[in-house]
């Protein structure tokens, strides 16, 4: 199996609908042994998402802001472990005022967050695992959302989108000596409790049905989730600071799928 | 059908949620009885949990009150 005795923390599960739930629930299909991250009032969801896999992992509390919360994981995952495969960071918050419209008035603070949460704890969560990642070469995957052009109602989450690709860059080139891959999967848009808080998350839906040349189906994360896997595999063992698009083909095409394709003749 | 529905909810949001049996009636609201989005969230896993439904939280989002939420669940069962 792709994952046969991987050793894996896996964060980011609030619900069954949490893309990091189907990478959970993948993992563990394919062989890896996983521990769960929660986030305070989350936490009750995250076991009653974790009592639908198909073997109940343990969850161990993160909340990715607090230095402290971090430092405690690190040490939990070397007294269980003493090592870790792979780490799949799948954390992104942004106050109401940062989406949804809100671009040229969201204050400092709340942008802060935003950025605190979905961006620099990328670099801290790698930090912090980066000794345990080292003893055996392993994997760090974050999750995006194309971040090259401006999207409706995205607002500050694109830009700490965009911040997260820089810092996947900078941490591929400060982790790679010691052995460690790190890469980002740009997912397309899915139904989930983040998305939910994104007004004008109607508009990506009709940008993916028009113009995914393979085809998009917001209510199944497992695409995002077997790349997410992937990656986390030794299948892919000299990729760093790339970003894979697993959204269908739309970041590869400026227009609508034209409806009337012409297949050329076979002669 | 719906008195039983009744008396899964008062189980459910009694036992899980702390919610005083009292307060539950069909007219009480979510907002009322003191369920913020996660909670309706999770009452959505714990119902499909002991009734089979699948309410998206979303179809929960128009559903105001208990009643409203015991009709849904009706009308999924069929
Ligand atoms: N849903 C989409 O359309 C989509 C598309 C591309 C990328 N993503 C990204 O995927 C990731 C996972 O989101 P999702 O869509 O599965 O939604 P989700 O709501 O299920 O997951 C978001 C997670 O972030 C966690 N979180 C928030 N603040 C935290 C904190 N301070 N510390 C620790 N954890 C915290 C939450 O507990 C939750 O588990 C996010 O980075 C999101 O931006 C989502």
């Amino acid at each position: 199996m792709l994952l046969d005795g991987k050793r894996l923390l896996i964060t980011g599960v609030l619900d069954p609908r949490s893309i990091a739930f189907f990478v959970a629930k993948v993992a563990q299909e394919q062989g890896a042994e996983i521990v769960l991250t929660g986030f305070g009032r989350g936490m009750r969801l995250t076991q009653r998402a974790a009592d639908r896999l198909p073997e109940t992992p343990d969850i161990l509390e993160l909340d990715v802001t607090q230095p402290e919360h971090l430092t405690a994981v690190a040490a939990q995952l070397d007294e269980r472990w003493g090592r870790l495969d792979g780490v799949l960071h799948a954390i992104g918050f942004a106050p109401a005022s940062c989406l949804g419209g809100g671009f040229l008035d969201a204050p400092w603070e709340d942008v802060a967050t935003a950025l605190h949460v979905s961006t620099y704890s990328y670099a801290a969560l790698g930090r912090s695992l980066a000794d345990l990642l080292a003893v055996d070469g392993g994997s760090i995957v974050g999750l995006d959302f194309d971040a090259q052009i401006a999207w409706p109602g995205y607002d500050w989450m694109g830009v700490a989108k965009a911040g997260l690709e820089s810092a996947n860059r900078y941490l591929a080139r400060d982790l790679g000596p010691r052995g460690i891959r790190v890469n980002l999967v740009a997912a397309g848009p899915l139904h989930t409790m983040a998305a939910r808080s994104i007004d004008g998350f109607g508009d990506f839906e009709s940008v993916w049905q028009e113009r995914a040349p393979l085809g998009w189906d917001l209510r199944d994360p497992e695409p995002v989730a077997r790349t997410v896997c992937a990656l986390l595999s030794d299948w892919m063992p000299a990729v760093t600071g790339e970003i894979v698009h697993v959204d269908g083909g739309v970041h590869a095409v400026g227009a609508g799928v034209p409806d009337d394709v012409v297949t050329p003749a076979e002669d | 059908m719906s008195d039983d529905l009744l008396g899964t909810f008062k189980a459910i949001l009694s036992e899980e949620f702390g919610v005083p049996e009292d307060d539950i009636t069909k007219d009480a609201t979510f907002e009322a009885l003191g369920l913020d989005s996660l909670d309706v969230v999770e009452l959505t896993l714990v119902l499909e949990e002991k009734t089979g439904v699948k309410l998206e939280d979303e179809e929960l989002e128009d559903v105001r009150s208990v009643g409203d939420a015991i009709a849904k669940v009706e009308e999924k069962q069929g």
